[in-house]
């Protein structure tokens, strides 16, 4: 899922310092499961922003709404005769609903109220990790099932390096080295040979680089023209 | 207002297997505590969400304690232990909010302990009185008293879960 | 935990030049003609002072064969490698320039090292580099386009096949530069860093150079076990050695700083030698801490030169370049030879 977090109360205020009446979008969808951005966060983001510019005694109207995937138009477009009453749109999406309503709403101020920070799971209760950079080529059948673009602080190919000591990466104590996982899992899968290959480098047009990437299905997409 | 005059409103989300027992013993044993306090029932302290905290405190309430069993007597395990930690983070957000965060206490308590529970209970209503009324006018945020959801358009029938 | 262990095949490249004939440079030359190299180390200084680098290369001078030069060591600003090396150049002193994945990529690095090259320089060391949260600007993006084994294959790729990392042809030839790739011996998982160091020999590493070595039991078995696998047959092994300055240092070496292992007895030793100075003499202390790091130094330099598959060793002064030429003495290793 996409995993993001509240950005402080501070700055959200801040954002919305010009509008006197906002509302707050939340979105059903990966931010609901992260406790960043549903129903309830939307809730608590709201009524504390209420107290808030009450005690500046500055009063501010924050309704509320979650839909249940602010990245797809047809959930957001129900928000639209009722959209234009509002200063502005405060959205606990992540940052694809946070376009999605500017997108739909063009006239709308939007402000993200959340940091979108990656893709990942819960490992345990209350902490995410991240799993997936979307380079764009995957590799995880040549590293064991654990991706080292994602986990290793260098995203070498060709781990680990010398800054490995006791399973732990040495930039961060709560990071687990990659490729000392990735050396224990080919090993259990009597894989080891794999690490001798010296894997070439990445192809990363396939990634971030080229503007915004796209996807085109053709068996999707609607047909032009007369109906068949 | 002067603390004299200032008749606090408060709240206390009680748990029924503790709390709320032991605020009935302390009734009817005679043991007074201040009317100020409001009682909701909860099967469990661990049904206080951090939202209806807050929501207490934007609908007029001065102060909210969480009262939950004593540690490691949860009839739910954890709940009291969840409870704790919602509390902690109210307290939190009410220092962003720009609130006193001793507005919002989390305390322990069995159900045999009724005058402890006056007691506490009293020490929360002095302390609520210390600092004053809410700068939160009564029902000011979310419209009239004891206010309502805060409006939101009509969903068509797509809203999240 | 079961450990496994690869096959390990390690074929001569048919495109590798004998040694001697790569890069052109002392170090190689040195090694080719079978002698115990020495190289040395010197930090850039965080200016644009071509005087720091002078007095460094003064006080190598006659004492090692070639000296690194640091990339931005730990993520720390500092003059570039190939500007300091080109001035370490031209006061005689060969230089091997670090050259690190973390602040280039591949376009960089190759343009990088067409331009050393050209200054006159031979030798590089491909790092992946130490993370920037390390150092001075830990908000900076970090390039690792490629690591430091596929810098490895790039450079060699570059020299003996004459292309660029894209398959282009570099018209005129390749950067002839003798490639240079790091080890660290006791970094886990520890059973596999010998076959890391086969990986960098096929990937197309010349010589190694490690990490500081102070534990000189781990030391062996891991260097047995890389003579075994035939890794000190295909590039030429430079064990790094360094003086311990105080024994706050080491301790804080052992404790603190991952991938290195420091041995109880060499804390002690240098906890004993200022047992009988007064905390206030600053000074004695200082000294005293000096002597015994440099003479446990030129203990441990002999001790490796008697391992099978030495080629050399590299003399880290880490910001006490001063240590360096009564190391060498020590060590038996001048005065250095004269090589064609």
């Amino acid at each position: 899922m996409i995993v993001a977090e509240q950005k402080s109360l501070d700055e959200i205020k801040a954002m919305l310092k010009d509008a006197k009446k906002v509302l707050a979008v939340g979105c059903g969808t990966c931010v609901t499961v992260c406790f960043a951005g549903g129903r309830n966060e939307v809730g608590v983001l709201s009524s504390s922003l209420r107290m808030a510019r009450e005690v500046d005694g500055d009063s501010l109207t924050v309704d509320e709404v979650t839909v249940q995937r602010q990245c797809e138009t047809e959930y957001i477009d129900g928000l639209a005769d009722d959209v234009e009453s509002y200063d502005a749109v405060l959205s606990l999406g992540c940052g694809v609903g946070v376009q999605s309503l500017a997108e739909r709403f063009p006239a709308m101020r939007i402000f993200p109220a959340l940091n979108t920070k990656f893709m990942g799971y819960p490992s345990e209760h209350g902490v995410w990790e991240e799993r997936c950079q979307g380079c764009g080529n995957c590799i995880l059948h040549l590293t064991g099932g654990i991706c080292p673009v994602s986990r290793c602080s260098k995203q070498l190919f060709n781990g680990p390096c010398g800054g490995s000591q006791a399973g732990i990466c040495e930039v961060d104590p709560d990071t687990s080295c990659a490729w000392q996982l990735i050396w224990e899992r080919l090993g259990e899968q009597g894989l080891i040979e794999q690490l001798m290959e010296v894997e070439p480098p990445k192809d990363w047009s396939t990634s971030r680089d080229g503007g915004h990437r796209r996807i085109v299905r053709d068996d999707l997409r609607l047909p032009d023209g007369e109906e068949g | 207002m002067s603390p004299e005059t200032f008749k606090p409103e408060v709240v206390a989300f009680c748990c029924r297997h503790c709390a709320y027992a032991a605020a009935d013993l302390a009734g009817g044993a005679r043991v007074s505590y201040p009317p100020a306090i409001k009682i909701v029932e909860l099967p469990c302290t661990g049904r206080a969400s951090v939202l209806e905290i807050l929501h207490a405190l934007e609908d007029g309430a001065d102060g909210v304690v969480v009262a939950g069993c004593l540690p490691g007597t949860c009839h739910y395990l954890m709940g009291n232990t969840h409870a704790r930690q919602r509390v902690d983070h109210v307290t939190e957000l009410l220092k962003k909010i720009g609130l006193e965060d001793q507005r919002a206490r989390m305390i322990n308590i069995s159900a045999a302990m009724g005058a402890q529970f006056a007691e506490k209970a009293t020490e929360f209503v002095n302390t609520v009185r210390e600092l004053g009324p809410s700068p939160i006018a009564r029902g000011a945020c979310r419209g009239g008293p004891l206010g309502g959801p805060g409006k939101a358009p009509a969903m068509d029938g797509r809203e999240g879960r | 935990m079961n450990v496994h262990f690869p096959k390990v095949n390690l074929p001569e490249s048919p495109d590798t030049p004998p040694l001697g004939e790569r890069s052109g440079g002392r170090l190689e030359r040195i090694l080719a003609a079978g002698h115990f190299a020495v190289t040395g180390e010197v930090g850039p200084p965080k200016s644009h002072d071509a005087e720091v680098i002078r007095r460094k290369a003064r006080l190598l001078e006659g004492c090692v064969d070639a000296a690194n030069i640091t990339d931005n060591q730990t993520a720390v600003v500092r003059m570039s490698s190939i500007a300091a090396g080109a001035i370490l150049l031209e006061e005689g002193i060969e230089p091997i320039i670090q050259m690190t994945c973390r602040d280039r990529n591949r376009l960089a690095i190759q343009a990088d090292l067409l331009g050393a090259h050209a200054l006159g320089i031979r030798n590089v060391l491909c790092l992946s580099g130490d993370h920037q949260s390390m150092g001075n600007h830990p908000g900076a993006k970090n390039v690792h386009d490629i690591d430091s084994m596929q810098l490895i294959r790039m450079v060699k790729d570059m020299r003996d096949r004459n292309v660029f990392q894209c398959g282009e042809e570099i018209k005129g030839g390749g950067p002839r530069l003798f490639v240079g790739a790091a080890a660290n011996p006791f970094a886990d998982p520890v059973e596999w860093r010998p076959y890391r160091l086969a990986k960098k020999a096929i990937a197309g590493a010349d010589f190694i150079q490690t990490q500081l070595i102070y534990d000189m039991p781990a030391f062996r078995k891991y260097m047995k076990r890389a003579v075994d696998l035939g890794v000190t047959e295909r590039l030429s092994f430079i064990a790094g050695v360094g003086p311990l300055k105080s024994s706050g240092m080491a301790r804080f070496m052992r404790d603190r700083v991952p991938g290195m292992s420091i041995p109880d007895e060499l804390v002690s030793r240098m906890e004993g030698v200022v047992s009988g100075i007064d905390k206030e003499q600053k000074e004695a202390r200082r000294d005293a801490w000096r002597a015994e790091g440099i003479k446990i130094c030129i203990e441990q330099a002999q001790e490796i030169r008697e391992i099978e598959g030495i080629a050399g060793i590299h003399i880290m002064g880490i910001e006490w370049e001063e240590a360096i030429r009564p190391i060498a003495e020590g060590a038996g290793v001048l005065p250095r030879p004269e090589i064609e």
